[in-house]
């Protein structure tokens, strides 16, 4: 922590992400940033704190959550996809063994909540599982350090101020993350229903249900309501699968921020400055290792529900 | 925390990596397992046909074995009763031989006796004739009583 930052602002710097987008021409020669010039011009350009990031609205892309999702995706692609190529019958070593490990956890797991037959669904929940883990695995690398070598490189490469240069180095903090996620098996979800169910079976499934009569006119009256609660339950899934996660690593990023500001104590020079900043090194290891098991959990979490959400898409028959 | 491009940028990349290992990475490792699950279980296969032929073996083992021990047994009982009668035939043998040996001893002591009586009463005889013949002189025809001695020496 920069010692001519405030406790506030230490943490402000580390919850927004740097972002690059389109600065609208309204916003030009206003002042949006404390202690920043004014916005020079329009266009696509690095945005220099939160609230210029905010004026972008959704032209605007954040590079830092864009680069490790991408960097821990394709760690996880060429890991095993090394694995894969080496497998064989014979006797497997290293690699192989952990890589095959984990794909019959996931394919028991596959087997045990989703009965229908579709061969997608084992290896989204495989990229699910690992990708998420890897992404919050991120949480564990001391807050400091990625964004530190962040503001170097900016400083060096670009001539900015290092205090300027936004780094987010976990991906699932970002709602942009997890929602892409979590929206992109929903409409798989929407997808598949479609498929198996046809429209009229997927429509009948959201307003046929759970009220039902054999009168018709009764029926019309019902057909509203079931279709706002079904519809309800059905848009709660990707949100509360991604606000899950999101919520979960957001809350462990922020207790490490807060252990991370007890090493500033160590700047006052005062054996209760130094002591102060020892407690925080033990919590902080304390917290690393409970958070081994949520990032853990909160994997498992996502790739099995992604599981039953595609269970249920295939389920032709629902039995309320 | 506002959604931009990042959200639609994340669905993208989602979606490939999920194409990438739903294409690449999936099929070889689960087909590698599936093989190596199917390898395993002909090996477990085989070890227990393994096992039953070695029980079976092992059995056939213990048959030969014991007869091989009752069979070793018939030889010793057998030799054992010939070496009996071996023995007892030397035995009958030797008796024999000795008996023979004996009645081959007793008839030359008969023999040599038989001699040594003729022997004897040739000498007695000749004696007796001798002295016949002193006691008779010249008188006495030696051809003439030669029968009348002959006689006596018969009951000798």
């Amino acid at each position: 922590m920069a010692s001519e930052q405030t406790s506030a602002q230490y943490i402000k710097h580390h919850l927004t992400n740097l972002t690059y987008g389109d600065m609208p021409q309204e916003a030009v020669g206003k002042q949006l940033c404390e202690g920043m010039p004014a916005v020079k011009e329009a266009g696509w350009q690095f945005a220099h704190c939160a609230a210029e990031a905010q004026e972008m609205g959704f032209h605007s892309i954040n590079v830092d959550t864009m680069f490790w999702s991408i960097t821990l995706g394709i760690v996880f692609i060429w890991l095993f996809r090394k694995a894969a190529k080496k497998a064989t019958v014979d006797t497997p070593s290293g690699l192989q063994n952990f890589v095959e490990w984990v794909c019959e956890f996931i394919d028991t797991s596959v087997r045990g909540s989703f009965t229908a037959k579709n061969d997608l669904v084992a290896p989204m929940a495989l990229t699910v599982f690992i990708w998420v883990f890897l992404m919050n695995f991120m949480d564990l690398i001391p807050v400091d350090l990625l964004p530190w070598v962040a503001g170097q490189v900016g400083s060096a490469l670009f001539g900015v101020d290092p205090h300027h240069v936004y780094f987010k180095v976990v991906p699932s903090t970002d709602p942009n993350a997890t929602f892409g996620m979590s929206i992109a098996v929903f409409l798989l979800m929407l997808f598949y229903s479609v498929k198996i169910k046809g429209v009229g079976g997927f429509t009948g499934e959201l307003t046929l249900h759970p009220f039902s009569s054999k009168n018709p006119i009764l029926m019309l009256v019902f057909i509203p309501i079931n279709f706002l609660l079904e519809f309800v339950s059905l848009i709660a899934k990707p949100i509360s699968l991604s606000l899950r996660l999101y919520g979960n690593m957001y809350a462990g990023e922020m207790i490490f921020i807060l252990i991370a500001l007890m090493f500033g104590l160590a700047e006052s020079g005062t054996i209760l400055g130094w002591f102060g900043a020892g407690v925080g090194g033990i919590m902080q290891l304390g917290w690393a290792i409970f958070h081994i098991l949520i990032i853990t959990l909160q994997a498992f979490i996502f790739m099995t529900l992604t599981i039953v959400y595609m269970d249920m898409a295939h389920q032709t028959s629902e039995a309320h | 925390m506002n959604f931009n491009y990042t959200f639609i940028g994340q669905m993208i990349t989602f979606a490939v990596f999920v194409y990438f290992c739903f294409k690449f990475v999936w099929p070889p490792i689960m087909n590698a397992l599936h093989e190596r699950r199917n390898k395993i279980a002909d090996g477990l296969a085989a070890a227990e046909k393994g096992q039953h032929e070695e029980e079976l073996a092992k059995q056939r083992a213990i048959e030969i074995l014991k007869e091989a021990k009752d069979q070793a047994s018939d030889i010793i009982r057998n030799a054992e009763k010939r070496a009996g009668e071996i023995v007892d035939e030397a035995k009958n043998d030797a008796k024999a031989e000795g008996e023979r040996l004996v009645t081959a001893a007793q008839a030359e002591i008969e023999q040599n006796i038989t001699r040594a009586r003729e022997e004897l009463r040739g000498q007695v005889v000749s004696l007796a004739v001798a002295g016949a013949g002193k006691v008779l002189k010249k008188e006495i025809d030696e051809k003439a009583n030669e029968d009348l001695i002959k006689d006596l020496a018969a009951q000798l």
